[in-house]
């Protein structure tokens, strides 16, 4: 019963991503055409008054077939790079993951914390990531450890929000049942709060390593030697569009590839709910 | 039929906390902002006894289980569960309440569901799946160790319920409809079941029913409640509860007329 509805499911997934692929295909076809013919670079250059000759402009727009080729030939930069900026994220992710969840557990258990620091967690996400970025180089260097802090602070809010969300949301009589059966405060958390929320923290978990991609470019652009978000920048700098662009798929690529992990995750671990959020 | 058939250890047992009754329940009254819930209950249970409680529905059985169990205080009156000083917590050591609902935890087992109360009472998990485990066949779960809650009928979901009730370690059960949800054939075989039980361990039990002969059979004595505000209308004592022939007690003369008059005091006649 079990694995004939996972094959069905897995059918109706593949024909369900039928229609974004075409349509990806598509886009992708007609951008490679425009590309191509230098229509898009004529009409950005005409824009500025420049004259419109489409070759000298290639850079500005290039195909997707350009960029194909950069990741081919820049492949040994671009693994370097990519090396670094996932272990940000990854390091950064984990660092708001504990963080987020232990505040969590505490503002739940105490309303006297709740009161003071939820005000806090949430003027935090107000902080202007990209001000305080070189700020925070500035005070901590170079290193890896202020990347890790700003992916946190970006990270540490959905997973904060919706992990309490899930423990405040337990069905009371099972608090009641929980007590009447002998449990203290920690065995009802552990043993019923805890995993009730779980489908909660991967929600949060989610929505943050989504943005944690995000939080290590503008980490990088404040000040680094390395990774994706470097690469984009001296690039770029170097009218080397192709490069960013395949640079930016990279980053693309990392933010699906952890989602989709965590998602896989959750179906393994949440194996009592029928549907998983997300 | 009734006055012949000997149940086994009705007499009341020596209690843990001395002399007295097990559980007394004093004056109590509960509301829910303008709603008055029960207005005056009292009622008296020697350790070992089962005391039913039948009335219509809404009118205090559930908040009196709450109450008596510990996790509700009463506006009004006193508690006391084998002589626990007052306060919630005494009760909530020495009582176990089995809600309406049968709240088990969807990601655990049958099997580690049962044994909740004895794993968060420190035994080991091994040791508490095999005292859990124990009474599975017997309560036709046999198979069912590992299947999860939401795999189950709501009737075999009640009995795992019952079964994480009844070896939780507390010795005042108090039983909220424990069997509703179970159809006819199988509720009289879990209540024949539980008769076996009751006369061969020292449970007090506090037994909810909407179902008069379930009270009767299986109760000591049973109050019957006025509708909304609750209060107790009056007693009936069995005679010689808990058969271990339950299809010929419940069919009995003596039976049958006690079902009457209970039936009666229900729909608001004196007895
Ligand atoms: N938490 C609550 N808040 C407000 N009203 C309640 C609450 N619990 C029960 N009641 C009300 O109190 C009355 C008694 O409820 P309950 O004890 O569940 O009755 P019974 O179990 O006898 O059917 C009902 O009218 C019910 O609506
Ligand atoms: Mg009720």
């Amino acid at each position: 019963m079990r694995p004939g509805r996972r094959r069905s499911g897995a059918r109706s997934g593949l024909r369900r991503a039928l229609a974004p692929a075409a349509l990806l295909v598509g886009l992708v076809a007609i951008w490679e055409l425009a590309a191509q013919q230098g229509v898009l670079a004529d009409l950005l250059l005409t824009d500025q008054g420049a004259g419109g000759d489409g070759d000298s402009a290639d850079f500005l727009v290039p195909a997707p077939s350009d960029i194909a080729g950069k990741l081919w030939a820049e492949r040994g930069l671009l693994a370097g790079d990519t090396w670094v900026t996932l272990t940000e994220v990854l390091l950064g992710f984990v660092l708001a993951l504990a963080a987020g969840l232990a505040l969590a557990v505490v503002i739940h258990l105490s309303e006297t914390t709740r009161r003071a620091v939820y005000p806090l967690v949430v003027a935090s996400q107000t902080i202007p990531i990209v001000v305080i970025a070189p700020i925070l180089v500035v005070w901590f260097g170079f290193g890896i450890f202020p990347k890790l802090l700003i992916i946190s602070l970006i990270c540490f809010f959905p997973i904060t929000v919706n992990s309490y969300d899930g423990l405040r949301s337990v069905d009371p009589d099972l608090i009641k049942m929980m007590r009447t059966l002998g449990a203290n405060r920690l065995q009802t958390l552990r043993r019923a709060e805890l995993p009730w929320a779980l489908p909660f923290v991967f929600s949060g978990a989610k929505i943050a390593v989504a943005v944690a991609v995000i939080g290590a470019v503008f980490a990088e652009w404040a000040g680094a030697d390395s990774g994706l978000g470097h690469l984009i920048l001296v690039s770029s700098g170097e009218l080397s569009t192709a490069l960013s662009f395949a640079a930016i798929l990279v980053l693309a690529a990392i933010a699906i590839c952890l989602f989709a992990l965590l998602a896989l995750l959750e179906r393994r671990i949440v194996t009592w709910k029928e549907n998983p959020a997300g | 039929m009734l006055a012949t058939t000997g149940a086994p250890d009705s007499e009341p047992q020596e209690i843990p906390g001395g002399p007295g009754p097990a559980v007394s329940v004093r004056a109590v009254g509960h509301s829910f902002g303008e709603l008055v819930a029960l207005e005056r209950i009292d009622l008296e249970l020697p350790a070992g006894g089962v005391l039913g409680i039948v009335g219509p529905s809404g009118c205090g059985k559930s908040t009196l289980l709450e109450i008596v169990s510990g996790l509700t205080e009463p506006d009004s009156g006193e508690i006391s569960i084998l002589g626990a000083a007052p306060g919630p917590d005494g009760r909530l050591a020495r009582s176990v309440l089995m809600p309406q609902r049968d709240l088990l935890l969807p990601w655990l087992s049958a099997l580690d569901n049962a044994a909740l109360g004895l794993s968060l009472g420190g035994a080991s998990r091994q040791d508490a799946r095999e005292r859990a485990g124990g009474d599975f066949e017997r309560l036709g779960l046999g198979g069912f160790e590992q299947a999860r809650p939401q795999e189950l009928s709501g009737g075999m979901r009640q009995r795992v319920a019952f079964l994480r009730t009844l070896v939780s370690g507390k010795q005042v059960l108090l039983l909220d409809e424990p069997f509703a949800s179970l159809d006819a054939i199988t509720r009289a075989e879990t209540q024949a079941w539980l008769a076996g039980v009751l006369a061969a361990d020292s449970h007090t039990v506090l037994l909810v029913t909407h179902d008069v002969e379930e009270a009767l059979y299986l109760s000591d004595r049973v109050a019957v409640l006025t509708p909304r505000p609750g209060r107790v209308a009056a007693t009936i004592e069995v005679p010689s509860p808990r058969a271990p022939d339950r299809a010929a007690a419940v069919t009995s003369t003596g039976f049958v007329e006690l079902r009457e008059r209970a039936l009666r005091l229900l729909a608001g006649e004196a007895a």
